[in-house]
């Protein structure tokens, strides 16, 4: 049985400055961090949508759907 | 306005990316800011944002609410004309550390005084960010700043108190890393009718931090989860042991003093011989 995504995260690469705040605080490490600090999505089958890199985000870069 | 992003309903996206800096506290705010609102369910033609003059007070121009950008630390006087003028709107000030303490110190403490209906949010990243990291009001004693390059020698103020003594009905503080309660803070002080003050940590890792080596952005929000505590756990410590914390939670929700502009009304009342 496959393990289907329960939530999308969408990032604003236009938006993000690369703080890495995202990246830092996300409790299931979803994000890992390019040469320039901006966040990548390296596993976002492990997010469990609870929107703290949204809340925390001070570039209004990152949109996290699904769930509920 | 099911299923529209807050962002999309909020936010003025043409203005987006912002000025600030990476790793700066103001946009965390100012996000804590809309979520507030949209908890409010208020409608979004009856808010007014007011703002002052200072990195903090650029939040107004990617709000998409009816504004004002005013002079430096004269965003609560014009806010008290507008509440004055058509007291049905809700009137939402952001001001940072320097507008609202310093060069607006006295407008602060006589709108806590008066008990109008205005949420005041203030944005203190501990410094001038704007004109390049000069100390302020509430920069801690010791601090360097680009004018206390050896130590600040001042007393800082502390907003929350200042804002109770001054008689605000509504007073609280969290910080950027706290974002569900400074969004429910915020709420909460929107909702409240009176004189409400939010204080709101944020950091400036650009200057502040940069000059004091508390790293970057992540490292201060680190910093504010490690030095927050919450008020009623700090009535139970001394002075020397709150040195380096910072206070989080509701400490003033006052119902006994009468509104502003509910006072108003009975005035123009008793001048046409109504009452």
């Amino acid at each position: 049985m496959g393990v289907t995504k329960k939530f999308q995260i969408i990032l604003d690469s236009r938006l993000c400055k690369g703080c890495g705040i995202c990246a830092v605080f996300c409790p299931k490490g979803v994000f890992t961090r390019d040469d320039d600090g901006k966040p990548v999505i390296s596993d976002d089958m492990v997010c469990i949508g609870c929107k703290m890199c949204e809340l925390r985000c001070p570039d209004f870069a990152i949109r996290v759907t699904g769930g509920i | 306005m099911a299923g529209v992003h807050v962002y999309d309903r909020f936010l003025r996206q043409d203005k987006l990316p912002h000025i600030w800096c990476s790793g700066c506290g103001n946009g965390i705010v100012t996000n804590a800011l809309i979520r507030a609102i949209e908890k409010t369910g208020i409608d979004q033609n009856q808010i007014v944002v007011v703002a002052g003059v200072g990195c903090s007070s650029r939040a107004n121009g990617y709000l998409d609410f009816c504004g004002l950008h005013t002079n430096h630390g004269r965003p609560l006087a014009y806010a008290t004309g507008v509440k004055m003028a058509n007291p049905k709107l809700h009137v939402i000030v952001v001001t940072g550390d320097g507008d609202s303490a310093s060069i607006g110190g006295n407008h602060f403490i006589h709108a806590c005084r008066r008990n109008l209906d205005i949420t005041t949010v203030i944005y203190n990243n501990d410094n001038y960010g704007m004109t390049g990291g000069q100390y302020s009001p509430t920069t801690p004693t010791g601090a360097k700043s680009k004018t206390t390059v050896y130590g600040n020698i001042d007393t800082p103020f502390d907003l929350c108190k200042l804002a109770s003594a001054a008689g605000a009905t509504f007073v609280a503080r969290s910080t950027v890393y706290h974002v569900t309660q400074l969004a429910e803070l915020i709420a909460k002080g929107i909702e409240h009718k009176g004189f409400s003050v939010i204080e709101a940590m944020s950091c400036c890792p650009t200057l502040y931090g940069r000059l004091n080596k508390l790293g970057d952005g992540p490292a201060m929000l680190q910093r504010f989860k490690d030095q927050a505590i919450p008020v009623q756990k700090a009535r139970q410590l001394s002075e020397e042991e709150l040195q380096d914390k910072i206070v989080t939670g509701v400490f003033t929700d006052r119902k006994d003093r009468p509104e502003y502009s509910d006072q108003y009304q009975h005035v123009i009342a008793r001048a046409e011989g109504r009452e």
